[in-house]
């Protein structure tokens, strides 16, 4: 495969886009933020989706295929619920109490 | 077919983006983590539709086994155990990254840049597993939380990584001697190991964020390597992401990178901080509480102590009764409270301390001077006056949330015992200081009980 160097200008932009995103995020947010972005970079699901799962793959790719589908999985479903349990917490002043 | 598949994917990555943007202020915070999940499940369901893909049953099982570990992750770890879920979690993405640059390793031996792609996420990969897992050991205190430091470290630590990256190097050259990868492979799993040993406690801030930024950049070089853009760009957002809370942790302590990665903070000064009994004030809980019901405006200078004693709680408490004696109460949050970014913010807000009482250091160390009490509750560098004129202190130049220009400080303390730094806090010796010596949370009882007596 020829090396594609949109691959270059699309990672530059996305890095820049991060720092102009994550720079407004208030320190309040810090840490929801971060498990933001840690359920957001599973999305290395979709390479352990396909290594696991395409037609010509070894014992060995299958296996370790496996292993890294549950780990990223793990991170999608808790990285997620965790933000949203936390942002849960941030309430307005006393009025918003249950 | 596939040009759907991309569409999901570039509809995803839109997704992704304004999940972030949507997270910068509490009020758009959880439509922005919607975003994302939305992102995730169109992309996931995308994938599964590709025609490579043909083998369900174990992605599925897969699926169903994270997701079983995951949920009970989510819901049943206390909040101040966040920063090491926040690190496993980090070991679980950098070990997803590793594995999959592993197994296309071994499928295709490939070559050019995509060997090149491949090895720097597989080196990102593994020593971010193994670095996040001792992140993690340090965190649960299964490991020892001290740095353990011992003579040549840096140079053997430089070296690891010097060995690691020239197999990394060998192996771009001639992809086929397949001999290299374990060697290559397990010398980046040890320097994962050696670089956490000689951090310590206050440092984990801003090594989990530096994790972070690493187990984003793998991801994002497995989208190189697998030719997606997706995956770069959500690598891309997670690694700038982790960058800025690492940097911005640094500077709250006014260190540099190379300072905390090969300083081994806390162990120089620990045996200089021998000084000479000074005397101290120290009041009552009925006398402290006599003085925060009389005041108008009252700044609560929490740390870490303060979640260590489970106080917080105890501490809403406090800020409802002075609330409806109309008592300003606002709380004073040092970036580097706590054990991770933004963490004293959750724990209070854990405790429904509303979020627009919490205030960061800039916005508030105008405000000091005109209170009329500043109440520290676990917290000890991080107020530590010598910051701002003591060039001999090891912590001068940190920022520093400036206490001591507080009418009265209070200081709520177990004894006189040093900080990380193991410097001595010269606010504690100040004539208008009170220490309030005694476990934040039983303190906290008798002056909510106090608080109470006094309205009768």
């Amino acid at each position: 495969m020829p090396f594609d160097e949109s691959l270059l200008f699309v990672f530059m932009l996305a890095a820049f886009l991060g720092f102009e995103l994550v720079r407004r995020v208030s320190p309040l947010l810090h840490t929801p933020l971060m498990s933001l972005t840690n359920a957001i970079s599973a999305i290395a699901v979709v390479g352990a989706i396909l290594v696991a799962g395409s037609s010509g793959a070894s014992a060995l790719s299958r296996v370790l295929g496996f292993v890294a589908v549950t780990a990223s999985t793990i991170n999608v479903v808790s990285g997620f619920l965790i933000t949203d349990r936390m942002l849960k917490m941030f309430k307005k002043r006393d009025k918003d109490r249950r | 077919m596939d040009s759907a598949i991309h569409i999901s994917y570039l509809i995803a990555a839109g997704l992704f983006v304004l999940s972030l943007k949507w997270m910068s202020a509490p009020a758009t915070a959880r439509r922005g983590v919607l975003a994302g999940e939305v992102g995730m499940l169109i992309a996931i369901v995308g994938t599964l539709l590709r025609h490579e893909v043909v083998n369900y049953e174990w992605i599925l099982i897969a699926f169903f086994l994270g997701s079983a570990i995951g949920v009970p992750l989510a819901y049943l770890m206390p909040m101040t155990a966040v920063p090491q879920r926040t690190a496993l979690s980090h070991a679980f993405g950098a070990l997803a990254s590793a594995l999959v640059g592993t197994a296309e390793y071994y499928r295709e031996t490939p070559h050019g840049f995509v060997i090149v792609a491949l090895v720097i996420e597989m080196l990102l990969g593994f020593l971010t597993f193994t670095g996040s897992l001792m992140a993690f050991g340090k965190l649960q205190e299964i490991l020892p939380g001290r740095p353990i430091v011992y003579r040549g470290q840096n140079l053997i630590n430089l070296g690891l990584l010097g060995l690691a990256a020239g197999f990394g190097v060998a192996l771009i050259l001639r992809p086929e001697q397949t001999w290299m990868f374990p060697i290559f492979a397990g010398l980046s799993l040890l320097f994962g190991v050696m670089l956490i040993v000689p951090i310590g406690g206050a440092d984990m801030p801003t090594v989990i964020a530096l994790l972070n930024s690493y187990a984003g950049l793998s991801a994002s070089a497995m989208g190189f390597a697998l030719d997606n853009k997706l995956l770069i760009i959500a690598g891309a957002l997670d690694g700038s992401s982790g960058f800025i809370l690492s940097v911005i942790m640094c500077r709250a302590m006014n260190r540099s990178f190379t300072n905390v990665l090969f300083g081994a903070f806390g162990q120089v000064q620990a045996s200089a901080a021998v000084a000479e009994e000074r005397p101290v004030r120290s009041a009552s809980a009925e006398e402290a509480a006599e003085m925060l019901e009389s005041a108008r405006l009252v700044i609560v200078v929490p740390g870490y102590g303060l979640a260590v004693a489970q106080a917080q709680h105890k501490l809403r408490e406090l800020y409802d009764s002075l609330t409806r004696r109309a008592v300003d109460v606002r709380f004073a949050i040092h970036p580097v409270a706590g054990r991770m970014p933004g963490h004293m913010n959750v724990l209070l807000a854990e405790a429904d301390i509303p979020y627009e009482k919490l205030f960061e250091m800039d916005d508030i160390n105008g405000e000091f001077a005109q209170a009329d009490v500043a109440l520290v509750i676990g917290a000890n560098d991080v107020t530590n006056p010598a910051a701002r004129h003591d060039k001999s202190s090891p912590i001068y130049g940190m920022p520093i949330l400036n206490v001591d220009l507080a009418r009265t400080v209070m200081v709520i303390k177990r004894g006189m015992s040093p900080g990380f730094a193991g410097v001595e806090n010269e606010l504690y010796y100040m004539d208008k200081t009170l220490m309030l010596f005694g476990d934040a949370k039983q303190f906290l009882t008798s002056m909510v009980k106090e608080l109470a007596a006094l309205r009768a």
